[in-house]
């Protein structure tokens, strides 16, 4: 393989502790090396630009059925948008929803090189396969849904953590999947009911179980199993005012269970888009921020990481697990809805929306997402998303880390809302002055994520021996610069290697890469009750067999395995 | 006002997607310079001079712009699409979205034009004198925003699912139109001077009908409520008057509800 020398960039490394000063990357045989591992190296030359490891995006809805439930029914989000082949791209199309190569180039571009799937529906695991399959050069994961299982309520309703552990386990490798997500646990099955869980302590509709239950129960499964990401959960209550409670419940629920993985993450609980679970009042009409309660909580509790969910003012389309929030926010914008239930396991909801600055409400969910950002202490437990495509789409992010970076960029907003006397009052923003740098945005998209995935042996740094993800972009942090040069540059990588493998040079996209799909491989003591009870429900209830459920062969062209043992 | 002429000499093998023909494109160009703007043809890209025959320089600005279309263009797509102002006139037969996205400007067909003509329409005026196909001042597939603004006249008929998702503007039908009127509409107003069919308001929020021949079919989600006198743009007489539709959703205003309304002419 070829070898590289990114010469005389400004680089950005929490992993090595860089923080601007100039210094030389070698890339060797897919991975970072020493310098002077390198013998006849192509030189790119990136004096005055940024350097950084491949972002890492912990949390978007980029593959599978409810996506492709939003490609489908919203083909206006094509209008316009698409583009021929050109060189070596391909065909690509849509904006908010974007085809499975348009999602590929366009992280691509803003140097992303791992993309989380962050709900897959383990029956259309297959699907979801196929699509990230056809995703060019990002290695991606996806994330079962466990929080409205039916195995998981049966057995969390009795406590069981070691049969929930080996259900997981199956489940993992059945479904080629990465972590344990849990989305408006409880709730999405209340919905089969026409119900909701809103609050930790809703009880679920004849299974006779609580939220908290289920959300416990699957931490210390996780942590039983030692995975390498921790329980990644979307909690109750999502998006409505004074949810902010229901928020810091839900976190309540990880302390004193300490993390227990090889793998080097330090939280227990992910909890994701906060800005759509901090709202305080308690009708649209007295909406308000409560991001300072829940960044004192998750400021002071280390075994807690977030991620924003940063709302960016766009016509987007909006897709979740969590039914019957999608049939509640239909009722308030009258657009469409779409709605799944996916037989014993989860449901989903799909509604287009137009986060509008004119909108009171939007704008205020607008400064609640950087709230969080800006009133973290801890860069590495708080990650840059906007919940792709929910709050807005991923091709944002550059203009997110705008925001994040320059009050002045966030001052030009606030004076372009329409209520922004009112928006002012019911927040905290126009009092943040601080300013997040270019080493902390790399904590938050690139070290951060990493970590807490339990991925931080392959990706989010430049250390030597770490996979080969490397970016440079065009940004002189050293010269004076205008906010809108932050948006530009981090837009529009100038070069991008993904494990080792140039995929951008001089800002065009060069190569397809050699896409990989991450899944856990978590061995267990045999359990002879949880596969009894596997076998009995595909027989009783499910519309497949076991035989058509499996992910293997052909959905999955280029796995990448991580092995975790817990037989004991 | 400069003038410039374009006349068919090429028929394409497949459709031409000539969204290229508008005042906007076309503004401040001689006319060598409008016979090289592009054109596609299923996914080849071609020049515009490659069909037409272009005579005539445009003006300076769209405004100042008038465009004369020749030939039998019923494989030509798109003619004055997100036009903002200035005029075409095009003789003959159109296919699909003529006048589509338009923002202003006149847009006048002595001719048919197939389905989706002012699809999204905002403002200004088409006029067809000839008969119109499906999706009249509708939306775009999926879209919710349906014609905006402006005006669209038909001399002739008018197909299936006229003003789907409409939320302002007029259309004024001379002849019959088939099923589907106004279907999901939220503003706006449809005059039909010949006959309907069926499936008229159907989920219709907000806004007018006004049908002066018959109906074959009522829809049941319809309420008559009186008759009344309408006397509007050369249009009078007594008409029966129906609200709905009541299985949607409608906002109030001072405590009552607003229905959309459909007014049939009472004949004697």
């Amino acid at each position: 393989m070829a070898e590289y020398l990114i010469k005389n960039g400004f680089v950005f490394d929490p992993v090595l502790g860089i923080k601007g000063d100039v210094a030389d990357i070698a890339i060797k045989d897919g991975k970072i090396v020493e310098t002077s591992a390198v013998k006849n190296p192509k030189v790119v030359d990136a004096s005055g630009k940024t350097v950084m490891a491949g972002g890492v995006d912990v949390h978007a809805h980029v593959a599978g059925p409810k996506v492709n439930i939003g490609r489908n029914f919203r083909p206006e989000d094509k209008l316009f948008t698409y583009k021929p082949k050109s060189g070596i791209e391909r065909m690509q199309g849509g904006f908010s929803v974007p085809t499975t190569l348009r999602t590929g180039y366009n992280y691509a571009r803003m140097g992303y090189t791992t993309v989380m799937e962050a709900a897959m529906p383990p029956l259309y695991a297959r699907h979801t396969h196929e699509e990230m399959r056809d995703t060019p050069i990002l290695d991606q994961g996806a994330y079962p849904v466990f929080g409205n299982n039916w195995f998981v309520l049966e057995y969390l309703k009795n406590h069981e953590i070691e049969n929930t552990a080996a259900y997981i386990a199956w489940l993992l490798r059945a479904t080629k999947g990465y972590a344990v997500k849990v989305v408006n646990p409880g709730g999405t099955e209340a919905w089969g009911w026409g119900l909701n869980c809103e609050n930790v302590n809703d009880p679920v509709p004849y299974f006779d179980i609580t939220p908290a239950q289920i959300v416990k129960g699957l931490i210390e499964a996780n942590e039983y199993l030692g995975l390498p990401h921790s329980m990644h959960v979307h909690a109750n209550n999502l998006g409505n005012p004074g949810n902010y409670t229901t928020t810091l419940d839900t976190f309540k629920l990880s302390e004193g269970i300490k993390p227990n993985s090889k793998f080097g993450r330090d939280q227990v609980m992910h909890h994701t888009h906060v800005q759509f679970h901090s709202y305080g009042g308690d009708n649209w009409g007295n909406m308000e921020s409560k991001a300072k309660d829940i960044m004192d909580y998750v400021n002071s509790h280390d075994n807690i990481t977030i991620d924003m969910g940063q709302v960016t003012l766009d016509e987007t389309t909006t897709m979740t697990a969590d039914g019957p929030f999608e049939h509640h926010l239909t009722e308030l914008n009258h657009l469409k809805w779409a709605n799944a239930d996916v037989e014993l396991e989860t449901g989903s909801g799909v509604v287009p929306y137009v986060y509008s600055p004119s909108i009171k409400v939007c704008a205020i969910q607008w400064c609640i997402g950087l709230e969080l950002g800006l009133l973290s202490k801890d860069p590495m437990r708080t990650f840059i998303s906007t919940d792709h495509p929910n709050a807005g789409p991923f091709i944002r992010y550059p203009r997110v880390i705008k925001w994040l970076m320059s009050q002045e960029a966030r001052e030009q907003q606030l004076d372009a809302f329409k209520h922004k006397d009112k928006v002012i009052d019911a927040t905290n923003l126009a009092g943040i002055d601080r300013e997040i740098d270019l080493y902390e945005i790399a904590q938050m998209t690139r070290a951060g994520p990493a970590k807490a995935l339990g991925l931080a042996h392959m990706y989010g740094g430049l250390a030597p021996g770490l996979e080969g993800d490397v970016v440079v972009y065009d940004f002189n942090p050293n010269e004076p610069y205008a906010p809108d040069d932050i948006e530009k540059a981090f837009q529009n990588a100038e070069y991008l290697f993904k494990t080792g493998v140039q995929i951008i040079n001089d800002r065009e996209i060069v190569s397809n890469g050699n896409k990989r799909t991450l899944w856990v491989n978590a061995k267990v003591n045999e359990n002879p009750q949880v596969m009894r009870d596997v076998k009995e429900k595909f027989l009783r209830y499910y519309t497949v067999t076991l035989n058509n459920y499996e992910v293997t062969g052909h959905y999955l062209s280029n796995p990448y395995v991580i092995e975790v043992d817990a037989t004991q | 006002m400069e003038t410039v002429t374009l006349t068919i000499k090429n028929q394409p093998n497949l459709y031409l997607e000539a969204d290229n023909i508008t005042p906007d494109a076309f503004a401040g160009k001689k006319a060598n310079e409008i016979a090289d703007l592009y054109v596609y043809v299923g996914r080849e890209q071609y020049r515009l001079g490659d069909f037409f025959e272009v005579s005539g320089n445009a003006g300076a600005t769209p405004e100042e712009t008038k465009i004369v279309v020749n030939g039998d263009l019923s494989r030509v797509k798109y003619i004055g699409m997100k036009m903002t102002g200035g005029e075409v006139v095009v003789n003959g037969n159109a296919d699909m979205y003529v006048g589509a996205w338009m923002q202003g400007g006149k847009l006048t067909v002595n001719g048919n034009v197939d389905a989706f003509a002012g699809t999204g329409m905002k403002g200004g005026a088409i006029v067809i004198n000839g008969n119109a196909g499906n999706y009249l001042g509708a939306a775009y597939r999926g879209d919710w925003r349906g014609m905006q603004g402006g005006k669209i006249t038909v001399t002739g008929n008018a197909g299936s699912d006229l003003g789907t998702f409409m939320n302002g503007g007029e259309i004024v039908v001379g002849g019959d139109v088939d099923v589907h009127v106004a279907t999901h509409a939220e503003g706006g107003k449809i005059i039909i001077k010949g006959n309907a069919k069926s499936r008229l308001g159907g989920q219709m929020v907000e806004g007018e009908i006004y049908v002066l021949g018959d109906i074959d079919v009522m829809m049941p989600g319809f309420a008559y409520r009186e008759d009344v006198d309408v006397d509007m743009d050369g249009i009078k007489g007594r008409f029966a008057l129906y609200e709905g539709d009541l299985g949607e959703r409608h906002r109030k205003r001072k405590g009552q509800l607003i229905y959309a309304k459909l007014y049939q002419q009472i004949r004697a």
